[in-house]
């Protein structure tokens, strides 16, 4: 299980360099950091096979990195280059890695819910045995598509994992002011998933919930539905915290920075015996040498010619 | 034309200087206070960044029925709106993006702009939706559009996109106050203008173009934040000894072709600047229309500037290959008028380019959206 903690906290220390490298205006896009929700993104990732896809929304550099997506083109793409993982098409918000099964991520809300579908369908029907895993949030799960999405799967019983990360806000306004008082996770079981509702911040919890769901809807039992309950630390995008706009609560702030995921990963491999102060600052070290590996590299990489402005539109 | 676009309205006489988002804020507590039917919704709208601040301090004012979040729900919410236009309220929508109503063309293509009509005129649909064009900052392919040709496609609907802070303010007002739907077309690059703008309650005709400079040798009728790129372009040809007439259109639908027909009698020239692509696009109607209707006055072929067919990249290493600027215009309006591009204007178009990074309205912007 240590390699999942490691994973997060690559996620973590990926997005805390990115903050803080942000103020220089070289990386030139909106940004929607996972700060805080890391567990979700490797807790469910970790379940799937190598060649089960993952489609995400905005805030996707954590689902991407779980996947396996490639950093330094992450970054490089963060800074507009050539060689970016979208080819300096993207940004942030288009994030794509298809040789690790990260199929995309876009940055209209819901627009990658039926795109999921669709290719957990063609799974299905192509008979490959892949699991498409989705993510969005509680925001998304407001969108028609989403639910016209759901009936269609269920109705197929694909081979697919609708991931809620509810995060309890959209953007500025919390989720009471955008849905009644009923769980979100209720809806998908009314529609025909079987539904799991979990602390989204406890990477175990997340990772057992996962292994099953994954295991039943590869086994033929139709659309899985997770709500994983969490918290984003910092704006909904940008670098900063936010907390002085005062549209959340000191106390659940800070109630949800108590619980954070890695701290809370970390307590319970020490516990076990299984991770000291030594072993974490060897983690530690090897992540920040690969970020200022990847940083360097993406930085040092060409921005992309202007006659390849072009490019990609159509095929050749 | 008359040279004081306000002229017919009689406005208070007492002016401000104001932002554009001052003047939208504006028009919106004075379409609140002055119609009780009048109703705020949008995704942010009460938020603490208040819709980039044009709605800051309205749900204080009007109180949280008539000034409201929504769910992320675009079309449902355009259809509710819609049905309680035909009910008897005055509701407007905000889009923080134009992007996020293609999640709502169903609702605002085969209910909004329809529905008078295909009912034989037993019913109104006063909606007005505000859409934001969020150009710049590697917003990219999902975040920067400019459809307002999509809109102006589709009889029964306005598409209306104002530039200078008091057209803001009018074209709003009237645009509440009108009977039908009107897509509110607003880029994000107008909202730190400033200028006058008259204190209290008027409204200024949608569908009516605006000189804002007279010229004698081509006509450049713009767009939206194309009018502020013509207007620097008209400064740089009158060095070189073209006085160029700028048009800011304001209205896309309806579309003020008599005022660029009577400016093109005089210039006998056009040159047409807008937001959006170039194929199937309102450059293209607009140029259409003035060579049906005004061939004989045209001593050139018309031209047009507008953005590449090609989505928005992110990569802030296009943005000046991307988007047009004072320069392009200059230059395709010496095209224009056959003057041979030497040494002069080479140096002339160079003063043009803008002295900022392409991807950012001023210098002071900073991200981080």
């Amino acid at each position: 299980m240590d390699e999942l903690f490691r994973q997060m906290l690559r996620i973590r220390r990926v997005e805390e360099a990115l903050a803080e490298r942000y103020a220089e205006q070289e990386m030139r896009c909106p940004m929607h950091l996972c700060i805080g929700q890391e567990a979700a993104a490797v807790g469910v990732v970790s379940a799937l096979a190598e060649d089960d896809r993952v489609f995400s929304g905005h805030r996707a550099h954590g689902h991407y990195l779980a996947k396996g997506g490639d950093l330094t083109a992450m970054i490089a793409e963060l800074y507009g280059r050539a060689s970016g993982c979208s080819k300096g098409r993207g940004g942030s918000m288009h994030l794509i890695d298809t040789d690790a099964g990260f199929m995309g991520s876009t940055a209209i809300v819901g627009g990658t819910v039926p795109v999921a579908v669709g290719a957990a369908w063609a799974s299905q029907l192509r008979g490959e045995g892949r699991v498409v895993c989705l993510f969005f949030g509680d925001g998304c799960f407001e969108q028609g598509v989403m639910h016209e999405s759901m009936n269609f799967a269920a109705l197929h019983r694909l081979p697919i994992l609708f991931v809620c990360e509810n995060n309890h806000y959209a953007v500025y306004t919390p989720l009471e002011e955008r849905q009644p008082g009923r769980p979100i996770h209720a809806i998908a079981s009314a529609h025909g998933l079987h539904v799991q509702e979990l602390d989204g911040n406890r990477l175990h919890t997340v990772r057992t919930a996962a292994d099953e769901a994954v295991h039943r809807t590869r086994a033929g039992d139709g659309p899985q539905f997770l709500e994983l309950h969490t918290w984003r630390w910092r704006e909904h995008c940008g670098p900063d915290i936010d907390d002085h706009l005062g549209y959340r609560a000191p106390e659940a702030q800070a109630d949800w920075l108590a619980r954070c995921p890695i701290e809370q990963e970390a307590a319970r491999l020490r516990a076990l015996g299984l991770l000291d102060d030594i072993g974490r600052q060897h983690i530690e070290n090897a992540i920040q040498h690969e970020i200022d590996c990847a940083f360097d590299s993406a930085q040092r990489a060409p921005l992309p010619r202007v006659e390849d402005m072009y490019r990609h539109l159509h095929g050749q | 034309m008359a040279s004081n676009p306000l002229a017919d309205i009689s406005p208070s006489p007492a002016v401000h200087e104001k932002t554009g988002i001052e003047a939208i804020n504006d028009a919106l507590v004075l379409c609140l206070q002055r119609d009780p039917t009048t109703l705020l919704i949008g995704e942010g709208v009460p938020d603490p960044k208040g819709i980039f601040g044009t709605t800051s301090g309205l749900r204080q004012r009007f109180g949280p029925q008539r000034v409201l979040d929504m769910p992320l729900a675009e079309n449902a919410l355009t259809g509710i709106c819609i049905g309680a236009a035909i009910s008897g309220l005055r509701p407007i929508m905000v889009h923080q993006r134009i992007d996020f109503a293609l999640l709502a063309m169903d609702q605002l293509i085969n209910n909004a702009a329809k529905w008078r009509y295909m009912f034989g005129g037993q019913a109104r649909v006063p909606l007005v939706v505000r859409c934001i064009v969020g150009r710049g900052w590697g917003q990219g392919p999902q975040h920067a559009q400019s459809l307002q040709s999509l809109f102006a496609h589709i009889p029964g609907l306005k598409v209306v996109m104002p530039v200078f802070p008091d057209d803001a303010k009018g074209m709003l007002c009237a645009a509440v106050a009108d009977d039908d739907p009107v897509i509110f077309i607003e880029h994000r690059w107008i909202h730190p203008l400033r200028g006058k703008v008259p204190t209290g309650y008027f409204e200024t005709p949608l569908g009516k173009a605006r000189r804002c400079r007279e010229g004698s040798d081509i006509t450049i009728a713009a767009f939206s934040y194309m009018t502020l790129e013509a207007l620097s372009a008209a400064r740089g040809l009158a060095r070189l000894g073209i006085e160029a007439e700028v048009i800011d259109m304001r209205s896309v639908s309806p579309l003020d072709v008599p005022a660029v027909l009577r400016s093109v009698a005089k210039t006998g020239r056009l040159l047409v600047a807008d937001t959006g692509h170039q194929s199937f696009g309102v450059a293209a109607e607009l140029i259409a229309r003035v060579t049906r209707q005004g061939f004989d006055h045209l001593r050139a072929a018309p031209a047009s500037v507008t953005l590449p067919d090609l989505p928005c990249p992110t990569s802030h290493a296009w943005a000046g290959h991307y988007y047009p600027t004072a320069a392009t215009i200059a230059e395709q309006a010496l095209q224009v008028c056959g003057v041979r591009i030497g040494e002069a204007q080479r140096q002339e178009l160079d003063k043009l380019q803008p002295d900022t990074p392409t991807d950012i309205p001023n210098p002071d912007f900073r991200g981080p959206f």
